[in-house]
């Protein structure tokens, strides 16, 4: 994809895609298109939350923008570079806890310094300022399953802030977390956002997730994944969520949300007959 | 295995923070809880001795062919004399001079064990590096996998021979046959916990910029252990059955030859003393291996107790 050489793109946004798609297993009978044509921009320090059913390349997205996989379409840079490989400019965060069962709490927010071959001190030093970031200093030596689900979901983002990204990607992080939980842990990452001056790029499938948290909202189409609009907030922050705009942009998400369900609903009913 | 089940449980990111309680919980019952399992160890083992023995009493069991526990624990003294024949059967050496009945019995059962656990420890060795190196370079996977897995299937009685071939009697062959048993197994059961890593745990040490060998030893290794150690110990006892047929077919001294002994001069005593040895050995050695688990892998919670709530 890559092999036009130097990358003709010198935009100096956090994120930049250009026609991007990805077909899984491409090349083989079970080649799958998930994602196609997404074009995208994101600001420096913008939150941009990715909204849509389940199944549309959201997480795919995610995974092309870090890195981790290639796009089998389009290009990607990221602050003028060419996304190519994983960068710890680029820090991704899971649904379900992916912190190392085997580390301490301290060890695992330093996990990406010790990579560096950073000392000891050094390593202590930094994981107890992100730890302190994420209120969780306290629980440095404790192990990750001595912790809640909340706790160890802020334990990833301050691993994820250690490595002082410019580009936080969250995978529907708070998923697995109870109402209450979910709604402490939105607070806590706006902050953590503000502090921390990065581009935020967030999945859910939850429309309240996405009022209360984003600029943008990139509302996505099912199968194969493209982007069927963008929907600004302008709320100021911190926002009133039982406000009349509040509710006015659920209902405009939900109906737009609704037709893509729909849609992919109809289409596995088509499948199914066939079949 | 048990790393990945617990990854991929829905709930364990939302459950509520009981370990803490629960670990005060047990630390306060250790004590009783220690007394109690070995209170069933003896219950289990009485019942069973205990039942033989009514099958002796109603005349049932016949005494010449079935021995009940009392009759061939009695005389510790007289099969005693049946082990280490390797150095009271010495030409010139009286059959009652040498290391006493207790002592040859100790004696055997150590060079047994000794024969188990360094066969145990080259296969685990050998087959992690192997299965390792097979994931890490794809030439490596094409070249070894295929034989490996032709291999495998292959029972450790037909290695019997070439052990014979290649190193005769002695230590050596009894140390192969347990390797060549075990191993190839080993080798597969790496490749599939390796396969089986949780995808997120790699893909983090990927963009905090680890290399390919960093994800090896820090990530993959780690995360395979748990895994690793129960095929261990489901192996365990694979090893132990192979090294008395490797000793019982002449390659070798020890528990395995004293049962061909017993078998060739009918001496059923004798055999059902042995078995008792072997599993009192086995037995041993699986709790040394579990309390070795629990040292190493300190980050796993115990499972054991999942299904009792049921
Ligand atoms: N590693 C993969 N290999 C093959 N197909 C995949 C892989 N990951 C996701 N897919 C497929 O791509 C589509 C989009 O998946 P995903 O990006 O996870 O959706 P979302 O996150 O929006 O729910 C799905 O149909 C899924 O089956
Ligand atoms: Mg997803």
């Amino acid at each position: 994809m890559s092999s036009e050489g130097a990358p003709h793109f010198s935009s100096r946004d956090a994120v930049v895609c250009r026609g991007v798609g990805k077909t899984w297993a491409a090349g083989t009978k079970r080649a799958h298109n998930a994602l196609t044509d997404i074009d995208l921009d994101v600001a420096p320090g913008e939150f941009v939350v990715f909204l849509g059913p389940s199944g549309c390349g959201k997480s795919t997205l995610l995974y092309l923008i870090a890195g981790l996989e290639d796009a089998t379409e389009g290009q990607l840079w990221s602050f003028g570079d060419l996304v190519e490989t994983p960068s710890p400019q680029r820090s991704l965060i899971f649904q379900e806890t992916s912190l190392f069962p085997w580390l301490t709490v301290w060890e695992n927010v330093s996990f990406g310094l010790s990579i560096r071959g950073a000392s000891k001190e050094e390593r202590r030093t930094v994981a107890a300022e992100a730890l302190q970031r994420v209120g969780l200093k306290a629980a440095m030596d404790k192990r990750p399953d001595e912790l809640s689900g909340g706790m160890r979901q802020r334990v990833a983002v301050a691993r994820a802030l250690a490595m002082r990204p410019k580009v936080l990607l969250m995978d529907e992080p708070f998923a697995a977390l109870d109402v209450q939980t979910r709604a402490r842990m939105q607070d806590f990452l706006l902050d953590v956002w503000r502090d921390s001056g990065a581009s935020v790029l967030f999945v859910t499938h939850h429309i309240d997730e996405a009022v209360a948290l984003a600029d943008r909202v990139v509302v996505f189409t099912s199968r194969p994944g493209r982007i069927k609009t963008i929907v600004p907030i302008d709320m100021p922050r911190p926002r009133n969520l039982f406000s009349r705009e509040a509710e006015t942009l659920r209902i405009q998400l939900t109906d737009l949300l609704r037709d893509e369900v729909d849609r992919a609903f109809a289409e596995q009913e088509a499948l199914t007959a066939t079949a | 295995m048990a790393v990945v089940a617990r990854d991929s449980e829905p709930g364990a990111a939302a459950g509520a923070s009981r370990p803490a309680a629960a670990s005060r919980l047990m630390a306060s019952m250790a004590g009783l809880d220690w007394l109690a399992k070995i209170w069933w160890t003896c219950l289990s083992i009485s019942l069973f001795a205990g039942l033989w023995e009514l099958c002796w009493a109603l005349g049932w069991a016949d005494e010449k062919l079935l021995p009940p526990p009392h009759i061939f624990l009695s005389n510790i003294a007289e099969q005693g004399r049946y082990f280490n024949t390797a150095t009271r059967w010495q030409v010139g050496q009286s059959m009652t001079e040498g290391p006493s009945a207790f002592e040859s019995v100790l004696i055997t059962g150590a060079a047994t064990t000794a024969r188990v656990f360094v066969g145990l420890i080259l296969a685990s060795v050998l087959a992690i590096g192997v299965g390792v190196l097979v994931r890490y370079y794809r030439f490596f996977d094409r070249l070894v996998l295929p034989t490996i897995t032709l291999l495998s299937p292959v029972s450790p009685i037909a290695w019997l021979p070439v052990a014979i071939f290649l190193f005769g009697i002695g230590n050596a062959p009894a140390i192969f046959m347990v390797v060549v048993a075990l191993f190839f197994h080993m080798v597969l059961a790496t490749i599939n916990q390796i396969d089986t890593v949780n995808t997120n745990l790699i893909n983090v040490a990927r963009t905090m910029g680890a290399s390919k060998a960093q994800i090896y030893a820090r990530v993959i290794v780690p995360a395979i252990l748990p895994g690793m150690l129960q095929v261990l110990r489901m192996n365990l006892f694979g090893a132990w059955m192979v090294v008395l047929v490797a000793e019982s077919t002449g390659v070798g001294y020890g528990m395995g030859q004293v049962i061909m002994l017993a078998r060739n001069t009918f001496n059923p005593s004798l055999v059902f003393f042995t078995i008792a040895v072997i599993g009192v050995l086995g037995f041993t050695f699986d709790w040394l291996l579990r309390l070795a688990q629990r040292r190493i892998l300190y980050w796993l919670p115990d499972t054991a107790e999942r299904l009792r709530v049921l």
